[in-house]
């Protein structure tokens, strides 16, 4: 198993640690429903280092990300950061990931731990042909995520970047903790505001140290991958293995929105005939209305038992203290407020499709 | 980590209260750490008689499902009515207010082969 630079500071911070993507990983700290408030209502930090990241340089790099990406990489201008998938020759998604573009020849792209050999292996081969420099710096960087509507004041004091004037999905680099060309983004897994911080390992001790103590006075709370999943979750972000993997396509996941057909790109013909086609799945969000908890691979009936489709995330929302869940449900059962039932130890539990975000 | 000393416990993590031929039954303060926030305990064998390993319920914490099961054979007589609202109470106070059901013990030397506060100590390390 893999470690985080942080390892041992957070057991020592009394972090209950599970094993995620291989990394030991902090999964929550003084309780998820705690930290997930803090999030909501102030602010939270999460060691998210497990995440990886790619250099892709030089006169070819925008090339190679048209081709391997679903999204228009060449609407970017320096300092924006987009979200996008890496599409499959099969109609399925590699990955999905954020390309930061840092000038026309140099772009930073973010993967899942999970995928980082896997989409290392799938750009390459597009590569090939192709000739940008990659570099895998995943081993070597660390990430920390503050957020929270109080992130911005309480990390403004460290750093000589503008944390109030920067939009949503841009970035900047410059000094943070005394330490030059730290990487800041507004971006976040949590709908909730906040900011992204890459460093170089050797710099994580510190930098992680200085933001405890500027966040002393504000409360920020100790957050783990528990609270990071609920969070995402209560906005309807897809999770790679739940809502998006090899074998689902973007456009039955919802994400129309960022694969565009004003490029080639590989796996457009798959997305193209979905699109003209029609979908016969799509992703929906929905609530119980009975008490129950919906978990991934919970199968989802209609009023007569037949399965129509199955739970790729649930839980108990703490913001909104119901029953909530995404799955894929046959396209006749996509509408809001249509009556579903989930599968529950042998049980139909009602529920309805409801509009997403829950929150 | 809180393990009374007058109470017996199973391996499943399961404490039993011994009260003449009844027994209260919940989980123990490491069980309700090791799930973490509890949103939904579902207990529907109220009336049933069960074996001693026999499942009896489900709890949900928010990340994770377990199932609940008998540290004895007996009946089941009551569930703690306080945990449809309030299954938060299983976290905050797991060996009084958050206990979950009550037994009328089908042989109350059963519950002689379970661990005391000590063997159960040893066995997650306390």
């Amino acid at each position: 198993m893999k470690h985080v630079v942080l390892n041992d500071t957070h057991i020592a911070l009394g972090a209950k640690m599970v094993e995620f993507a291989g990394y030991n990983m902090p999964v929550s700290y003084a309780g998820l429903n705690k930290e997930h408030l803090a999030v909501r209502n102030n602010a939270g930090i999460f060691d998210v280092s497990h995440m990886g990241e790619f250099l892709v340089e030089g006169p070819h790099a925008l090339e190679l990300i048209q081709k391997v990406t679903s999204n228009d990489a060449s609407k970017l201008s320096d300092g924006q950061v987009q979200y996008s998938c890496l599409p499959n020759e099969t109609g399925g998604i590699v990955d999905d990931l954020l390309v930061y573009r840092k000038n026309a020849e140099t772009f930073f792209l973010v993967v899942n731990a999970s995928n980082i050999d896997k989409d290392w292996a799938h750009i390459s081969k597009y590569n090939e042909s192709i000739g940008a420099r990659m570099t895998n710096l995943s081993e070597g960087m660390s990430l920390f995520a503050v957020q929270g509507p109080n992130a911005a004041q309480i990390l403004q004091p460290l750093t000589d970047i503008d944390l109030a004037s920067m939009k949503y999905y841009t970035f900047a680099e410059g000094t943070f903790a005394g330490v030059p060309d730290v990487l800041v983004s507004n971006t976040g897994y949590t709908g909730a505001g906040g900011f992204e911080i890459y460093m170089p390992n050797a710099q994580a001790l510190h930098i992680w140290n200085a933001i405890l103590e500027a966040g002393k006075a504000y409360g920020l709370e100790l957050c783990g991958l528990g609270a990071r999943d609920t969070l995402r979750l209560e906005k309807a972000f897809c999770l790679y293995g739940h809502e998006i993997d090899d074998t689902t396509n973007p456009i039955e996941a919802g994400l129309g929105w960022i694969t565009k057909f004003t490029k080639d790109f590989n796996g457009r013909a798959f997305a193209e005939k979905l699109k003209n086609e029609g979908v016969q799945n799509k992703l929906v969000g929905f609530e119980l209305t009975e008490r129950g908890i919906p978990r991934q691979g919970y199968e989802i009936a209609d009023a007569s038992g037949n399965i129509i489709g199955r739970v790729t995330s649930g839980t108990q929302s703490p913001s909104l203290g119901k029953a909530i869940g995404l799955g894929y449900v046959k396209t006749e059962f996509a509408a809001p407020d249509t009556a579903i039932f989930i599968r529950i130890r042998e049980k139909d539990i009602a529920a309805k499709v409801v509009k997403t975000p829950f929150l | 980590m809180s393990i009374p000393k007058d109470l017996r416990y199973s391996k499943d993590h399961e404490w039993l209260r011994v009260d003449g031929e009844n027994a209260y039954i919940g989980i123990t303060e490491f069980a309700q750490g090791e799930l973490g926030d509890i949103v939904f305990v579902e207990i529907e064998t109220a009336g049933e008689t069960l074996e001693a390993n026999a499942v009896f319920g489900t709890v949900e914490a928010v990340k994770t499902v377990s199932s609940l099961y008998m540290p004895v054979a007996g009946e089941i007589l009551e569930v703690n009515p306080a945990l449809a609202d309030s299954p938060e109470l299983v976290n905050q106070d797991p060996y009084n207010e958050g206990w979950m059901i009550r037994i009328r013990m089908t042989d109350p030397a059963q519950s002689a082969a379970l661990l005391d506060a000590d063997a159960y100590g040893a066995l997650i390390g306390a």
